[in-house]
Order: structure tokens, then sequence, then C-alpha cells
């Protein structure tokens, strides 16, 4: 049997062999190297490989990316991490002045190999500034690339792709996939930046999601299926650039289109999806698209609410009945026995 | 300082000081087609500071660039190119006067977003220093800069490592028309240094040898792993914030606060300094003028008669090319 790693243990293990097969590779940001090791993606690094490669930092999401820029000018390959993509706010005039256009301004004549690691928090009152996806903002800006894997084997392949890219990379981790095992092979590999994959078949219609909605997307087929209707899943995991070429093939044949979202619905990577297929494949689609993600509100703490906020896997699946013009009923939400949907799993603790 | 280095320390500051009145006065014709702040007035700092840095130490700068460029030895006529967008430009004509570079020298590259090349060149810094080498990174900035929170940011990440950096402030006293004393507090910019663990200095920016001095002690510390200096460098922007012309009409600076500046004139004050000690004499000052004068005769023509940037050029350098991947 192949390998089983959780999410977080991928990530972990494709900076480790990044650390020990290039010596340009560089970690850094804030408790990097503390005790937890930013939920143990970077546990133990800097005790491996030392205090100059694996690096605490002052509390500076600004200055740092600014930092890690001159090094990654200078050769480097840094990764920054942000133990939320809401930190990593205070660090958009490097990454979007600055990273993304040095390249391009200067003529080609400098590269900047940055990789950033966001993630995103969700549940137990992560509320307005510890749960935002803002995937979208990053995927505007020419010159940044954008990432968002959704399964272990993933994770490590589009991080190690992604620090061996000659390109500033921002990769987004929903902090939701972080327990979820998956099988993940021990030598290193790459997963292309700029690939969807079809993670389960279908002919009726075509539901496209980004990271933990792919998981949603997933439950919402099963229960699709059970109606007898097929819905064909596609884990976007590129976002910057979207791969249209299997979005409009996979719509080509079953003429109906969902995507889900981690983030606002407006403006989002769902708008852009739906914006690309009407586009290329619009001859064949048979009725219009259908796009699921957050409502244009702030993200609010109590699960009171939050659980009004998030939508989940029966969302997805009644936009699929409606695109599809279909009146059947879904079976029943009766498997879920938690009070409140703001964690995981029922076996989760907070707090985190 | 021997002779030849402070005729050599003027001859540069006339060359900075005729380069940005060329570019002023070819301005009007509109084919420069992008933002230019020049720096006439401003030449000293940059000379006085390049005189000590070797190739391989590396100069990061802001808007207000061409002096640093044409002192740490940039190309003339890549930059003119680049201010005409030509296609021979330092950088294809894809930055302008605002994003000057020449790897040849180590001009790492210049930047109008006020702070943000400060951190880049710490990270440049920090990057020597796991090298283990000696190498020195200047990054050159305005006293509008010093209110980022960027810059005090890289001074706390720079001071707590000992980076080899040297933080160059130019105070000219505004940003963009906004005076310095509605902008901060009552004391010195330099006086920040010692809170972020730097050395703090401050000297007369229009005088190329108190710069000389101030920046030969901030070099040697930051080459022997002593550490971070900040130096502020008084000093005065004759010419509007961006253009070629003269801005009093805006009345956000006095005529008689201009003329003061214009009395210390680091180009005129030093060449009267050189000619009163007999190092300089009228018919070698003449003659400096006209080789550089011949040189930008040359450098305008070649960078009006480059060709612009083919089409093809537009989407080019978005993202680097996998094919060339390091």
């Amino acid at each position: 049997m192949t390998r089983q790693l959780r999410y977080f243990e991928a990530l972990r293990e494709a900076q480790a062999q990044l650390l020990a097969t290039d010596p340009s590779t560089l970690v850094i940001g804030l408790g990097v190297p503390g005790p937890t090791g930013v939920f143990g993606t970077t546990k133990g690094l800097q005790e491996e490989f030392g205090k100059h490669r694996v690096f605490d930092t002052p509390s500076s999401e600004n200055a740092m990316t600014g930092v890690a820029l001159g090094t990654a000018l200078m050769g480097r390959r840094p990764i920054v991490v942000h133990m939320r993509v809401d930190f990593a706010v205070l660090s958009m005039e490097p990454l979007v002045n600055q990273a993304a256009k040095w390249h391009y301004m200067y003529g080609g004549k400098l590269k900047a190999p940055l990789t950033v690691r966001m993630i995103i928090g969700r549940g137990w009152g992560q509320g307005p500034q510890h749960s935002q996806s803002l995937q979208a903002w990053f995927a505007h800006v020419p010159g940044l690339k954008v990432v968002m894997p959704t399964t272990p084997h993933d994770a490590k392949g589009m991080l190690i792709a992604a620090v061996r890219d000659d390109a500033p990379v921002i990769v987004m981790e929903h902090r939701w996939l972080y327990n979820i095992a998956g099988p993940v092979p021990e030598a290193p590999y790459e997963v292309p930046l700029d690939q969807a994959t079809i993670v389960r078949r279908g002919r009726d219609v075509t539901l496209a999601a980004t990271s933990y909605m792919c998981l949603e997307s997933l439950k919402a087929a099963d229960m699709l299926s059970r109606i007898g209707i097929e819905a064909e899943v596609i884990d976007l995991r590129a976002v910057a650039p979207l791969d249209v070429a299997t979005l409009t093939e996979s719509v080509g044949r079953t003429g109906h289109f969902v995507v889900s979202d981690t983030g606002q619905e407006s403006y989002g990577v769902g708008a852009e999806a739906l914006a690309l297929v009407a586009q290329h494949a619009f001859g064949a689609l048979r009725a219009p698209p259908r796009r699921v993600g957050l409502p244009h509100i702030p993200t609010p703490t109590t699960p009171a609410l939050a659980d009004l906020y998030y939508p989940l896997a029966r969302d997805i699946a009644v936009a699929a009945l409606t695109t599809l013009g279909s009146d059947r009923e879904l079976p029943p939400d009766d498997s879920d026995p938690r009070r409140w949907k703001d964690v995981p799993d029922p076996s989760f603790k907070g707090p985190y | 300082m021997p002779d030849n280095s402070r005729l050599d320390l003027y001859r540069q500051m006339l060359r900075i000081r005729l380069v940005e009145e060329r570019i002023g006065d070819l301005y009007a014709e509109q084919q420069m087609r992008c933002p230019t702040h020049l720096c006439i007035g401003q030449e000293a700092p940059p000379v006085g500071v390049s005189a000590h840095l070797r190739r391989d130490d590396l100069v990061f700068s802001g808007h207000r660039s061409h002096g640093h460029y044409l002192a740490k030895g940039g190309d003339l006529r890549a930059m003119l190119a680049e201010l005409y967008g030509r296609a021979t430009g330092c950088a294809g004509g894809k930055g302008g006067s605002q994003h000057l570079i020449d790897l040849e020298c180590g001009f790492m590259g210049s930047a109008p977003i006020l702070a943000s090349t400060i951190s880049v060149g710490v990270g440049a810094a920090w990057a020597a220093q796991l090298d283990g080498l000696d190498r020195v990174v200047v990054v050159y900035f305005g006293d509008g800069a010093t209110e980022e929170g960027a810059f005090h940011e890289a001074l706390n990440f720079a001071g707590t490592h000992k980076l080899p950096v040297v933080f160059v402030c130019e105070n000219n006293l505004y940003s963009v028309h906004s005076a310095l004393d509605v902008r901060q507090p009552d004391r010195p910019i330099h006086a920040l240094a010692p809170a972020h663990g730097l050395q703090g200095v401050y000297g007369d920016g229009n005088d190329v040898d108190v710069v000389y001095d101030l920046a030969a002690e901030a070099v040697a510390r930051a080459r022997k792993g002593d550490g971070p200096t900040l130096i502020e460098f008084a000093t005065y922007r004759w010419r509007e914030h961006c253009g070629p012309n003269g801005d009093l009409e805006l009345n956000y600076r006095s005529a008689e606060e201009f003329a003061a500046w214009q009395a210390r004139d680091p180009v005129n004050t030093y060449r009267q300094r050189l000619t009163a000690t007999g190092m300089l004499s009228a018919p070698a000052e003449t003659a400096m003028a006209k080789t550089i004068a011949g040189e930008l005769d040359a450098a305008v023509a070649f960078a009006k008669s480059s060709p612009f940037p083919a089409p093809e050029a537009l989407a080019r350098f978005v993202y680097p090319d996998p094919a060339d991947r390091r």
C-alpha cells in the first residue's frame, strides 16, 4: 500500500526535502522554528537544517516579504510562511508592487523565485480576521502564480514545484485539510502549477472547486448520485493560471457547470471560472452555470452565524439541481451529528 | 583623500548635474514619456557614498535615482534609452526613469513606492551575510520613506542581525509638496537609528567631503560585520518633485529658503573649494564639462535613434521562461 501522510506532514516533508536537496532553500516566518512549527508544517526543520536556513522573523510581514524578495534576487529560494492569509495582507505592497513585477519591469534581468505559504483559517470562531480566503486578490496580479492544493499528494508536489519555479508563487493551504491523510510518494516530485485534475468522473454536471470546497463537492456528488445524477468533480488546484482547457473539456461533455470556491463569490475565483467557461464553452452550456462561495459578508465569529455563512455540500448539490433544472429531491441530511459545523470533524477540540 | 579622488568627486557631481540638466532641457520635447524625478541639488550623497563602494557592492534606490545609478557606474546610454522607452534601455523600456537597473555595476533596481526597496536591499544584505561575503549594500531613500512602517521593520531586522547595510536618507525636507515639519515630530531622522540597534549619523549632504567621510566609516563598519548605519544627509531638491521645471510658484516653499539652499549648491561650492586650493583650474574645469557634454550628446543620440520595443515584447517577462530555469 502506498504510504499515507497527512496534509501537514506532506508540507513538512516537501520543505525538508527542498532544504536537503537545494542549499538555496530558506524557510522563514514568524514561529517557523517555534514549538508548534506552524501547525506542524515546519516543526523540527531548524534543528535539522540550522538557524540560518530555517528562520524566525520579527512580526514584520511587509519588510520580511521584501527581505525574502531580496534574497530571491540574489539566488535564494525563500519560503515565507504566514499562519493566516489575513496576516499576509500586511505584505501586499512587496508582493503586488514588487515581487510580482521585478522580472517584468527590469526587462527580464532579475528573477524573484519566492514562495509564500498562506493558511486559510475556518471555524472555531476564526472570525473576520483569521479566516479570509483572498486567493482572488493575488490571482488578479500579473506576475504572481496562485495554487490551492487539496490533497496531501498535491500539497507536497505543488509546494516543491512552487519553490523550484522562478516566479513568485502563492500557496494557499486550507486549515481544514491539514489532518486529512492520503497517499504521498516519499521521493520528491512536482505537481504542475497550472493544471486542474478530474477527481471523479460523471456525465451530468461538472462540479469544479478549489481546496476544501473540493471535498464538499465530492460529498455533493455522492448525494447527487443517490438520486441518479452523476457529477464530475474537478479539483482546480491552480487558480492562477486557471486550467480552462480541463474545464471546457468537461463542460463540453456534461453541459452543466457549478463552481465552488473557499472565498467570496463576488469578483472571486468562481466568477473567473464562470467567465472563462462562458467564453470558451458557451455553446456546450445547456443552462446558466452556478457558483457557490461566501456571501458578501465578513466572517462572523459565533457558530450560530458562521454555520449560516459557510456553504456545504448540500448547497453545491442544490446548485447542481438548479442548473440541471431538476426537481428531484436530495436525500435528507441526517448523516452529520454535529451541533455546530465550525470544526472539520467531531473529534476536533478547540482552540486553534 | 588624494587630490585625484577629490577631482573625481567633483567630476562625477558635475556629470550628474549636466545629465539632469540635459534631461530637463529635453523633457519638453515630450519624448521621454515617463515620470522623471531629477536630483539637481542632491548630487553629493551618491557621489560621496559610491566612492567607497566596490563594483560587487549593491545599491538599491527609490524614485529619484539617476544620481545613485550614475555614481555607482550605471550605463548612461542605457539610462537615457530607458527614459526614451527604447528597447536598448536598461529595462528594455518597461521600467522608465523610476525603474533603473544595471546589474553589471551592482545597481540592483529602483522603485517609486516609498520604502519599498529598503527591505529588498536588506534581503540582499542578508544573502551576502549568509554567503560569508564582505559585500556591502547601500539603500537610498528620502525623508518621506522614513514615515513608512516598512522602513522601521527593515531597520529592526537589519539591526537585529547586524546586516552589512548602509541606509542613506537624503532628507530634502519635502515629500512631494508636504513639508517635513507637518509630517514628523521635532526630532532628527537619524535619531531613529539607535532605537533599531543601528548607528545613526548626520551630515551636510551638500558637502561631498562630509558625505565622503561619513560614508567611509559606515561602509567600513558594514564591511567588517559591525552592523548597519543610518546616515541622514541634509540636502535640497531644486526642481519640481516630478518633472523638469521649477515650482516656486506653488508656494509650498519660500523663495528665501530656495535661495539659501542654492547658495549651498554642492557642485558650485566644491568647485570653489577645489579652485581655491589650486586643485582645479578653470581650463581643466572647462575641459571636464566639455568631455561630459560630448558623452551626453552621444548618449542622447544613441537613445533617440534606438528602436522602440517590438510588439512581441509586451507579454514577455510577465513570468520567467521555464527554459531559463536556473
